[in-house]
């Protein structure tokens, strides 16, 4: 606690006051009548930017989109009622990724909470299941308590979103302050066992064919590169999930890129094959494991998570290790011998060689592999890469050379449509010297089509690549596979004009299909700063490939 | 659970858990919510302020599942949560209370 001269100061002006002491520069959100005093404060803040979303999911995954780059808690806003249910899919995104969000959302007067009050919703109990924490603030005093806590609980162990809901009277009460707290960090988190983390050496050295399991919790706890060590120190071959993407860089010699329904051949086909499975930050999603019964079938497990809840949860662990990974895999990597696994790495290589990932048209920039080559042959890996959710996604995190952790921004666990386009302008607030590239289709960034004129507004460094197939491409592509071709309301008849549609928003666009050299055209575009929509049409006939079936075992993939 | 006859539901396997929690509004939806939402029935709740009022302490009757070692990890999670131990269905908290629900 610092001292200070007593203050008399309404709640919001303390809300503001301590994300200030936060560190809190830019925070995404709207007003509405229950956040109004919070927003009044705001105005006189000199520190804090106010992004001003078009829709409160949208300045969610603004929010997002810093928090995912710099893995610090960032903050939206949004009033009560409404304001408060537009927020919420962000904020479930969030805790599906395990992000550190900040969510502030007014409440009406606490005299009218439970009297159906115009634009009173229960925000506190919708949000318990799609938050690490909630609040609802019974005083402003608690603020001093409340708000560093928040970003305590958001940041400290496996990260999450907390949501503060204030009602608009607390805002307005009066406080005096002696003394402000301090800032909420993460916490320490207690030291892993150390007998355990001996075993699972053990267990390394002695392995004949292991195989490195990256999650997204090595990107979140800073390990990529112990994670790069250790793999290379022990000749493992790595796979990484969707969330891990970047961890260790596509073209590593031991890298086996993304693992499951959409991964290569061989790396679903090495998995099957593996002695030993060494899960680090990642918690066997179903769409990386396939059935489980079948993934890994005869591979002893070492899972290294920093949430104990995800140890014995869908595959029991023969070693198990709660702890921070980073600190973990520091401690492990002393331990483990360099053996010779010659005949391991040979079988690996055997099956890249035999059974890699292919991308047919991956020299056409008129095709989904091509273009997304095409965009990446214009940039370095200080580019920023954001997706919505959809074919474009999974092809993209096929093809996209990720080489860098936190370069890769995308919704996971939710899945959520509309997720790209505010994430990436979150990104280049963030972090405004990058270039952001949003791939989208047109299903997804019709979901949040609105934040485009706040990125026009903010003239944030973002660059839309809209791989328009006039569907929603997996819903076309999942049944044509296993609905007997029965396609429905999965073709759009409608197709806005999207150059148009953009340009309307105060967004430069270009058209590729009209450009006759489309590489120099993308070049041009993505090199010149500010935002900008490049509108692709590809086939919509092209498939995700390989697929394995929902509910199939990961060998049993179809296609590629 | 729905499709169990009340004398099968009694054969099952009962565990008591007894939990520390901070004593405010919310946290019994914090707790009830992370079993309905796995559609793992409650049988009995007693919750009643300890001390000064500051902590209450919660005492839920769980069927054994095989669900059950995980339902703890995550109650354990709870912000408000600040410990929770596991007994036997033998434990007398619920057992006492069987005059009033007679």
């Amino acid at each position: 606690m610092s001292q200070k001269t007593p203050e008399t100061l309404t709640g919001a002006q303390i809300v503001v006051r301590l994300l200030e002491r936060q560190g809190v520069r830019t925070l995404a959100g709207i007003p509405g009548g229950a956040i109004l005093p919070i927003y009044d404060a705001l105005s006189k803040s000199t520190l804090i930017h106010h992004v001003l979303a078009r829709h409160e999911q949208g300045g969610g995954f603004m929010a997002q989109g810093m928090a995912r780059v710099t893995g610090v808690p960032a903050v939206c806003m949004a009033s009560s009622g409404p304001g408060a249910t537009n927020l919420l899919t962000a904020v479930a995104d969030a805790k599906l990724d395990s992000i550190p969000l900040v969510a502030i959302t007014g409440q009406v007067p606490r005299a009218m909470i439970g009297t159906d009050a115009f634009q009173e919703v229960d925000t506190y109990g919708l949000s318990i299941p799609i938050t690490k924490h909630n609040f609802l603030v019974s005083s402003a005093d608690q603020l001093l308590d409340i708000v560093p806590r928040a970003f305590r609980i958001a940041a400290s162990g496996r990260p999450g979103p907390v949501l503060v809901d204030i009602p608009k009277d607390v805002q307005n009460q009066l406080v005096e302050v002696d003394e402000w707290p301090e800032p909420g960090c993460a916490e320490l988190i207690p030291p892993p066992d150390v007998e355990l983390v001996e075993r699972a050496a053990a267990m390394i050295n002695q392995a004949v064919k292991p195989i490195l399991y990256l999650g997204g919790g090595v990107v979140h706890s800073g390990a990529s590169k112990v994670a790069v060590g250790l793999a290379e120190k022990a000749g493992l071959p790595t796979v990484m999930t969707l969330m891990a993407l970047g961890a260790m860089a596509v073209d590593h010699d031991l890298s086996l890129g993304m693992l499951g329904m959409h991964g290569a051949r061989c790396t679903n086909l090495a998995l099957d094959e593996c002695d030993l499975l060494i899960a680090v930050g990642a918690r066997f999603d179903d769409r990386a494991t396939g059935k489980v019964a079948g993934f890994c079938p005869q591979a002893k497990i070492i899972h290294i998570d920093i949430d104990p809840s995800e140890l014995d949860k869908i595959k029991t662990a023969h070693v198990g290790i709660a702890g921070d990974v980073q600190t973990v895999l520091e401690m492990l990597l002393p331990k483990i011998e360099s053996p010779l696994r010659e005949a391991w790495l040979a079988r690996v290589a055997s099956l890249k060689a035999a059974q890699p990932l292919r991308m047919p048209g991956v020299d056409d920039p008129r095709t989904p592999y091509g273009l997304i080559r095409a965009v990446a042959d214009c940039l370095d890996d200080e580019a920023t890469i954001t997706t919505d959710v959809g074919q474009h996604q999974m092809w993209v995190a096929q093809a996209y050379p990720l080489r860098r952790p936190r370069q890769w921004l995308t919704s996971g666990g939710l899945g959520t449509m509309g997720f790209g386009m505010p994430a990436a302008i979150g990104a280049a607030l963030a972090e405004p010297e990058r270039t952001v590239v949003c791939f989208t289709g047109d299903g997804s960034i019709l979901m949040n089509v609105q934040e485009l004129v706040t990125a026009a507004e903010e003239n944030v460094n973002v660059k839309i690549v809209l791989m328009n197939n006039s569907s929603l491409g997996l819903v076309f592509q999942q049944q044509t596979m296993f609905y007997g071709e029965r396609i429905y309301a999965s073709k759009f008849k409608g197709m806005p004009d999207f150059v148009r549609v953009a340009e309307g928003f105060g967004v430069p666009a270009i058209d590729l299909d009209a450009e006759i050299d489309p590489r120099a055209a993308l070049a041009a575009a993505l090199s010149t700063r500010g935002p900008m929509l490049i509108h692709v049409s590809i086939a919509m006939h092209e498939q995700v490939l390989p697929m394995v079936p929902p509910g199939a075992a990961n060998k049993e993939m179809i296609g590629g | 659970m729905n499709s169990l006859t009340r004398t099968e539901n009694q054969a099952l396997a009962r565990t008591v858990l007894e939990l520390d929690v901070n004593n405010h509004p919310g946290v019994m939806s914090h707790v009830v919510g992370l079993f309905s939402r796995r559609a793992y029935n409650v049988e009995g709740i007693l919750v009643m302020p300890v001390g000064s009022g500051e902590t209450s302490r919660i005492w839920l009757l769980v069927n054994e599942d095989e669900r059950l070692d995980q339902m703890v990890k995550q109650v354990e999670k709870l912000e408000d949560v600040l410990a929770v131990r596991r007994h036997g269905a033998e434990h007398e908290v619920f057992v006492r209370l069987e005059e009033f629900f007679l």
